[in-house]
């Protein structure tokens, strides 16, 4: 156990690309917590899907050892949190779990909107900040640019800043320092009844689930029955251990100290981040305070792209869910895409993720359908409903209104890219809430409807901007609006995997620009096609594909005949992979493509 | 009976050599600056004696000499080919013996060597009626050649063909009225009119893929340049009896009646195909494709063949329909199912409907519309 003075908890606040998980490597590094041979680039991001996105999705932990200069060795915790607004409660549980934070932000770039809504949940958490500029020695570096920068829009002390490069370890000392100088110690009471936050967890294939804790009062030993207290749940601890970073089995975990155990737990979904772990018996009497349960705000359809993997899906989404109780699945059919799953994610990034990692962990080839966020239909009869799917769309007759959730989106951009930016806000429904400039660069913050963000918003903006805007969101709230079912017919025959929600004024844009997609991507068959989109019973936009005028072999002697029936043998298996829709067939690659929200 | 007998037998010679490669062709040919002549004869002699053991007993209805460039064979050959014919099967009393020409000056001064060998029936790649255009698809000969050429082949052979490439790269509709009015004027008995396919593996292919291969008709003005040949050519008394080809009635090309018919024929020569039925079972032949690998093979091994397979009732059952439903006269649904094919009658309901086939008697037939999206309606009917 370690004396309270001698304790440390920290986490890193920066956005992408601006050196938070080099720096952790140093930290690492220099202190001689690894060993030189062990290092590899970014310890802390496991997944490789974290390395080359070069984000946090799961927090992860590390303990020092420091010998500060006044001769005394400190314990320093860094909580590595996920650095993604869709991870927004866990980054405020992981907040919570430590006392300060080191803010960086690189030097030639400045301050982004994603550092924002971080440096503003530290700074919720009472944290004690410490400005650390990185990248000092790249010549485009401005430190007192942004060091300025860092007082008008954040709002906090910048002059101590300490300069550094991660990349070359320069300054490194000096953080290590000012972490033992500079941030507080914890607090806590030994003798009071064990009172610990479940700061998050993750399944382990040898160990099952490993739960990381942060003891706030009383003492953790290995062997204790503990109590989760919000799911009544109770386990014996079989393993404690703290992570340097790998795991070093400890006797004990007393106040202000954080770690990982272990205690026979089957899934992720048995533990909830932000729950208070306590003693069976003698156990504390209430619970720590802001414990949310995972909401999911996107919702998608995931189908195999070869119906004949849907149990490998199965199977996968299940083994996922293990690691992550945080999106929900259910089974789907689709006359389009057969069977599959609607799963719901905490953002568009939880899903790409979630994605990303079913088709490359379990190799499997997917089809992702329009993302939805979640409605709430205000029935005639008084009942409210949720709507994940715009499938599930009940008759309008029985529905009174419709609400959409609405976000309060930050964006910060280069002045000559402003103009650009205040026309997709605006042409996506969205309210000016305030506009400001720091520098050459604006902080626009706008109240937007989700189902226009979820769209296609992150890719208009990166392209309208080339790049340099950057964007954060948080859920505000739901509000009633003229929203809409919008239905695409092909050949008179509705195709349910392509009906979305939109606002009545947009649809008709929307459904043009479906409908002449389409009209693209489905072959031309025999006979002529009308393609339709549609709300309710009015066609609000129509193209109509023609009938094939030629294919035929113009030579086909005695030599050909092999030839051409293998192409026609070939064809005819291409057909399995076509989706009937009455007559028509459309291949999967239609859907696909379709459904990418890239004008 | 066995199947093939409703469309007969005949015999394909591949000689694969060409003066030089024209961009758009797939076919298997090869420019070689020496050929020893005699010892191609030898090698086809003795297929021909191997093949003849194979068939004994049968009528052999045609034969044919493509490639390549079957002009450029000596006279001799051709007649020593012939001769062996002759010595292994009995031959049909109106046997057609056709042979593919180049258009050009030295080739026509072959022409009576062939005729006095047995040839009665030419064809002849004229591919185009002006000269900027023979020369962009590679053709060595000119306008000028070509009618001097076609000339001669009449004076020498009972039966004329020639065959043209249209939607050609820039060619207008306009254009190729006046080009194909032109060559009807010529009046040949049969024509094969070409629409221009770019393959992959040719100089062409590569020119499209690379994105250079510019001013060619998108398919619907492909379709109207088909339209177009169909009209001009009924007025001339050259319907087309199959999807590519034209004949004054009675003039048709037996031979490849045989492939359409599916009948029997034997493949001799590099990379030539063959389909036999032999002990009751339908064999697709393939013999290899380089002009030195096949003289080999025959010489050390006493064959030419290299791939063999068996067809199943339902390969040849397919192979039929896409074949047969070429032709105006279409497929005989009885020999399609006979053969192990099916068909929904729902599917001929709908094609009918949409006017792309007609049905009656027993058969069904590509209507005109039909005929131009064959291929479309081929995976309707064999899905």
């Amino acid at each position: 156990m370690t004396e309270l003075a001698q304790i440390r908890n920290f986490s890193i606040v920066a956005h992408i690309d601006h050196g938070k998980s080099t720096l952790a490597d140093r930290l690492i590094q220099l202190t001689g917590t690894v060993a030189e041979r062990d290092m590899k680039a970014q310890l802390l991001d496991a997944m490789d899907i974290e390395r080359e996105r070069g984000i946090t999705i799961k927090a992860n932990t590390v303990r020092i050892e420091y010998p500060a200069k006044d001769g005394k060795t400190y314990v320093l915790n860094l909580i590595d949190t996920p650095g993604h607004v869709d991870f927004g409660y866990e980054v405020s549980r992981s907040m919570r779990a430590v006392e300060g934070s080191l803010l960086v932000v690189d030097a030639s770039q400045g301050v982004e909107a994603q550092t924002l809504a971080n440096v503003y949940q530290a700074i919720d958490a009472d944290h004690e900040i410490v400005p650390v500029l990185n990248k000092i020695d790249l010549p485009a570096a401005e430190p007192d640019r942004v060091k300025e920068q860092i007082e008008d829009v954040i709002g906090i002390d910048a002059s101590q800043a300490i300069p550094i490069s991660a990349k070359s370890g320069l300054g490194i000392p000096d953080v290590l320092e000012a972490i033992v100088t500079r941030l507080p110690a914890p607090k806590g009471e030994r003798d009071a009844p064990l009172k610990a936050m479940l700061v998050d967890s993750w399944y382990d294939p040898y160990l099952g689930v490993v739960v990381m804790v942060r003891v706030i009062d009383g003492v953790l030993r290995k062997g204790d029955r503990i109590r989760m207290m919000q799911t009544g749940a109770l386990y014996g601890v079989e393993k404690l251990s703290v992570l340097k970073p790998a795991m070093v089995d400890i006797a004990e975990l007393g106040p202000g100290e954080i770690g990982v155990l272990t205690a026979s737990i089957k899934q992720v979904r048995d533990t909830r981040v932000g729950d208070t772990i306590t003693h069976e018996k003698k156990g504390c009497e209430k619970p720590l305070p802001g414990f949310k349960p995972a909401q999911q705000v996107v919702f998608c359809g995931l189908f195999p792209v070869d119906a004949a993997d849907f149990e490998d899906l199965r199977e996968a989404i299940e083994k996922l869910a293990l690691n992550d109780a945080s999106f929900s699945f259910e089974m789907e059919t689709s006359a389009a895409l057969g069977f599959g799953f609607r799963c719901g994610f905490l953002g568009l990034l939880h899903l790409e993720v979630i994605r990303d990692r079913l088709e490359r962990e379990y190799d499997l080839d997917l089809i992702t359908t329009a993302p939805s966020v979640v409605y709430h239909l205000h029935m005639k009869d008084g009942e409210v409903r949720e709507l994940h799917n715009p499938a599930d769309m009940p008759d309008l007759t029985y529905v009174d209104h419709i609400e959409e959730p609405r976000i309060k989106a930050t964006i910060l951009v280069p002045d000559e890219f402003l103009g650009d930016v205040l026309k997709l806000c605006q042409d996506r429904r969205g309210i000016q809430l305030d506009l400001s400039y720091a520098g050459s660069r604006a902080m626009v913050v706008y109240d937007l409807p989700l189902n226009e963000v979820v769209f296609d918003f992150y890719d208009r903006l990166k392209s309208v901007t080339k790049g340099y805007a950057s964007f954060d969101y948080q859920i505000i709230g739901y509000r009633t609006d003229m929203l809409v079912k919008m239905s695409i017919l092909v050949n008179d025959e509705p195709v349910d995997a392509l009906s979305m929600m939109v606002h009545r004024d947009r649809a008709e844009m929307r459904g043009r620009a479906m409908v002449e997609k389409l009209k693209e991507l489905i072959p031309r068959h025999m006979f002529k096609i009308p393609i339709q989109a549609a709300i309710g019973g009015r066609v609000i936009a129509r193209e109509t594909l023609s009938a094939l005028r030629k294919d035929v072999t113009a030579k086909c002697y005695g030599g050909d005949a092999t030839r051409k029936r293998k192409l026609l043998d070939k064809q005819k298996a291409g057909k399995k992979k076509m989706r009937q829709f009455g007559r028509v067939e459309i291949p999967q690659e239609a859907f696909i493509s379709a459904l990418k929200m890239d004008n | 009976m066995e199947d093939w007998r409703n469309g007969g037998f005949g015999l394909y010679l591949h000689w694969p050599f060409c003066a030089s490669k024209c961009p758009y062709c797939d076919f298997n040919s090869h420019v070689a600056a020496e050929i020893d002549q005699s010892r191609w004869a030898r090698a086809y002699e003795a297929e021909i004696a191997r093949v003849g053991r194979l068939t004994e007993g049968r009528i052999l209805n045609t034969i044919f000499f493509g490639g390549g460039t079957p002009s450029l064979m000596d006279p001799d050959l051709v007649a020593r080919v012939l001769d062996a014919v002759r010595a292994t099967w009995t031959t049909a009393n109106d046997i057609e013996v056709t042979l593919e020409a180049n258009p050009g000056s030295v080739e026509a001064g072959r022409f009576r060597g062939y005729a006095e060998a047995g040839v009665n029936r030419v064809s002849m790649g004229l591919q185009a009626m002006n000269d900027a255009d023979l020369r962009r698809l590679g053709r060595m000969h000119t306008v000028a050649e070509a009618r001097a050429a076609f000339g001669v082949a009449r004076d020498c052979f009972e039966r004329v063909s020639f065959d043209l490439i249209y939607a050609r790269q820039h060619q207008t509709l306009a254009e190729w009225r006046a080009e194909l009015s032109e060559a009807l004027a010529l009046a040949a008995d049969h024509l094969s009119l070409y629409q221009l396919t770019v393959e992959d593996g040719t100089v062409f292919g590569a020119r499209a893929a690379a994105g250079k291969l510019r001013g060619l008709p998108d398919d619907d003005r492909a379709a109207d340049m088909y339209a177009l040949t169909q009209e001009l050519c009924d007025a001339a008394g050259l319907s087309a009896y199959e999807v590519s080809n034209h004949a004054k009635k009675g003039s048709e090309s037996r031979h490849n009646l045989i492939y359409w018919r599916y009948g029997d024929y034997a493949g001799i020569g590099p990379g030539a195909h063959g389909r036999l039925t032999l002990d009751g079972r339908r064999w697709a032949v393939e013999a290899p494709k380089a002009p030195g690998a096949w003289l080999e093979r025959v010489e050390k091994l006493g064959t030419g063949d290299g791939l063999t397979e068996t067809l199943t009732p339902q390969d040849q059952a397919a192979e039929y329909l896409m074949m047969s439903l070429r032709l105006s006269e279409g497929s005989e649904l009885g020999r399609y199912e006979a053969l192990g094919g099916e068909i929904k009658p729902s599917t001929i309901k709908d094609l009918v409907g949409l006017g792309l086939i007609d049905e009656g008697a027993g058969r069904i037939v590509a209507t005109p519309q039909g005929r131009i999206v064959l291929n479309g309606v081929l995976r309707e009917l064999l899905a």
